[in-house]
């Protein structure tokens, strides 16, 4: 009987590694590639679009011309809105899951429910906003609705960044601070929230980022396809970057002329996410902590 | 009376804080009861508007058509009674516009007064008609006979292959073409994001080194953080002339399209599930196998992926959940036609691109509304069953490390 000769085997071995491990490295730079394509391309349309003009004056001549001023306005409202909303409501539903609440099947249940809010496509959302905030109670098509569907829409978000962010809190501060004689409030308060507080931000950012760019669930809650003024109240309509956009590049009056607008908004977007992205991965290092997303 | 007051205002705060925890579940429910309330509601509605009836001469042996019968008797599809269970004669269709035909204006009247008379006359005088017309001009002593239509059965909404929900006179809801387009969309995305999603997690988590890794991590993040309507930007201006240009279409706006753009979008997803899943591999599984010789490659395929299967499973399957509810870029790139797919080469359309296309235009409460409402339901099924199937698989990854 041969044996098999090992060398041979040794190099087919070694062979096969380097062939797999090259296949493996290109498909990873194929997926940074496609990035950077998307990036690159809405970036070199976009960026002779915009100027100062373009970010502060109103659209015109069926919006083929003019800038996207009430667009941002209207997502800086929507997105100051809902963070009004989920900020505080997601960090105390995280507080009282981490801090308070004891294993057992209320927990489960919760976890359970915020597991499946997070998994609801971004549409359910708008329809439930529509028949809820909209219909039922009469807000009608108005920064209102769209804030606290898009509110309900970052909620699972928060919750799930804060409770990463106290996870991370070493459990020895909490028994010195109970040790000596603090509540448990004032325990999360003047102790886990402080060390807490950087992630927390970082999530919160994350979660500006998300919002800011949705279009679905405000497609029946507030947005307006063309407004030429500012809203004055909660109870106004709004135009809003994203649904500008689509608008833009499907419906428009017209199409071809208003390609320009659609690149510079999509630019706008763009940047917004980036910025988002960027401060919470500089927070994240200069905190040298890690919020996991996801 | 100070430790009084501190004991209240814990409890106050703690109670606001379990308040606060309650609201994600308190909006799963109210998500569920206004979803299903509405979407439920299309089957208690017959497929004719509000407001309109179907008449029949009083000597037709014919006393019931269903939705789909109606609307070929009306796009003159089916033209004889004989092939809906009648007598074998030509149908005559009349619409109410036709009353021009058969009256003049002034026998009609100036504000239509006698329009009423008029068309129960028609009806009356021709056996083998069928009529279309608003409640408003039935007659009070009408001779004719009103057909009886079925309420919308679910047979009919999750069988039937043709969705026109405002097609008069008898609306069409088979949802049946929206679901195969869903996940014929998705299919593909996922089998395109699938191999490209774990070469990459394979490579981020055990092949680069910590530098590499550490530039790629927040690159995904920022693939994620992308907002879906530019993605839908992007296939719209670069993949659907670029699809149509390859394999020279009238159109680019196909499912082919879609899949690809899904697949972008689904890749995050993938990468960062199945990559924590790979680095959660025991160190010392790994290094026991590579002490036998085996290579890192053999590795990898050997142990790495075996042990993380349920985590790639996981990340794929959530990969496909986005994929199905994602709707601002399927709308743009698709182009959207009700017709069930049969190959990848054809436009198609999806649930939640339907819901998204056609809300704005279904009046509030109507029969359009609420079959839309009820596509919400199905979606909403769909994802659920999506989200407890991974949670299944993690969960029984974690007892079996016991």
């Amino acid at each position: 009987m041969k044996m098999p000769d090992e060398n041979k085997l040794a190099k087919q071995k070694k062979r096969n590694q380097s062939i797999a491990f090259w296949i493996f490295r290109l498909l990873s730079y194929l997926i940074v590639a496609i990035l950077f394509a998307i990036l690159s391309f809405i970036v070199f349309k976009g960026i002779g679009v915009i100027n100062w003009n373009f970010i502060t004056q109103m659209p015109e001549e069926g919006m083929t011309k003019g800038g996207i001023f009430p667009a941002i306005v209207g997502t800086l409202c929507l997105v100051a809105g809902s963070m009004l909303f989920a900020f505080p409501v997601g960090v105390l539903a995280a507080i009282y899951m981490n801090e308070y609440v004891k294993d057992g099947i209320i927990k489960k249940i919760i976890k359970q429910m915020t597991n499946n809010l997070a998994g609801i496509p971004s549409i359910v959302f708008g329809l439930f906003g529509m028949s809820l905030f909209v219909n039922k109670l009469h807000f009608g098509d108005s920064i209102l609705a769209g804030s606290l569907t898009l509110g309900l829409l970052a909620l699972p978000v928060v919750i799930r960044t804060t409770e990463e962010a106290l996870k991370a809190v070493d459990n020895t501060f909490r028994h010195a601070s109970l040790g000596l004689g603090a509540s448990k409030w004032q325990t999360t308060r003047s102790v886990v929230l402080p060390i807490a507080f950087p992630n927390i931000i970082t999530g919160l950012i994350l979660s500006i980022g998300r919002v800011s760019g949705e279009t679905a669930p405000i497609l029946f809650t507030v947005a307006a396809y063309f407004l030429p003024k500012l809203p004055t109240s909660i109870f106004d309509q709004a135009m809003a970057l994203p649904y500008h956009l689509y608008v833009l590049s499907t419906s428009g009056t017209n199409i071809a002329e208003s390609r320009p607008v659609a690149y510079g908004t999509a630019l706008v977007l763009i940047i917004i996410v980036l910025i988002a992205n960027l401060l919470a991965n500089g927070l994240r290092k200069y905190f040298g902590k890690k919020v996991k997303m996801n | 009376m100070k430790t009084f007051y501190k004991k209240f205002s814990e409890k106050f705060i703690e109670g606001l804080l379990m308040l606060s925890s309650t609201i994600t579940t308190l909006t799963v429910v109210l998500i569920v009861v206004f979803l299903f309330k509405e979407g439920l509601g299309v089957f208690n509605k017959k497929p004719v508007e509000d407001g309109f009836v179907i008449a029949l001469n009083k000597q037709n042996p014919v006393n019931k058509l269903t939705s789909a019968q109606l609307k070929n008797i009306f796009d003159q599809k089916i033209t004889n009674w004989s092939e809906v269970g009648g007598k074998k004669d030509s149908i005559i269709l009349f619409r109410m516009e036709d009353i021009t035909n058969y009256y003049s204006e002034e026998q009609i009247g100036e504000k239509f007064e006698r329009l009423p008379q008029c068309i129960g006359k028609v009806v009356d005088s021709l056996p083998n008609i069928i009529a279309f017309f608003s409640t408003k001009y039935l007659d009070k002593n009408f001779q004719g006979k009103q057909l009886d239509i079925d309420k919308i059965s679910f047979k009919e909404f999750f069988g039937g292959k043709e969705w026109f929900p405002t097609a008069q006179p008898s609306a069409q809801l088979g949802v049946l073409p929206l679901i195969l387009g869903t996940l014929w969309v998705s299919l593909g995305a996922i089998l395109l994001a699938l191999p490209l999603g774990l070469a990459a997690a394979v490579y981020m988590s055990e092949i680069a080194d910590e530098k590499v890794r550490k530039v790629m991590k927040p690159l995904i993040e920022l693939l994620a953080g992308i907002p879906s309507v530019v993605y839908g930007f992007f296939g719209l201006v670069i993949i659907v002339p670029l699809i149509q240009k390859v394999f020279d279409l009238p159109v680019g706006e196909t499912g082919l399209a879609g899949s690809i753009v899904l697949g972008i979008m689904a890749l995050p997803t993938i990468i960062t599930i199945s990559e924590d899943a790979m680095r959660n591999t025991p160190r010392a599984m790994k290094e026991a196998s590579l002490a036998l010789g085996a290579s890192k490659w053999q590795t990898i395929y050997k142990v790495v992926v075996p042990y993380s299967i349920s985590g790639i499973t996981a990340g794929a399957i959530l990969g496909i959940g986005r994929a199905i509810g994602e709707t601002m870029a399927v709308l743009m790139v698709t182009g959207n036609a009700a017709v069930i797919p049969h190959t990848i080469l054809e436009p198609v359309r999806t649930i939640p691109a339907t819901i998204a296309a056609e809300l704005g235009e279904a009046s509030n409460g109507g029969l359009h509304y609420k079959a839309l409402f009820a596509l919400g339901c199905i979606l909403f099924i769909i994802t659920l069953i999506i989200n407890l199937t991974v949670e299944y698989i993690s969960n029984r990854k974690k007892y079996n490390n016991r």
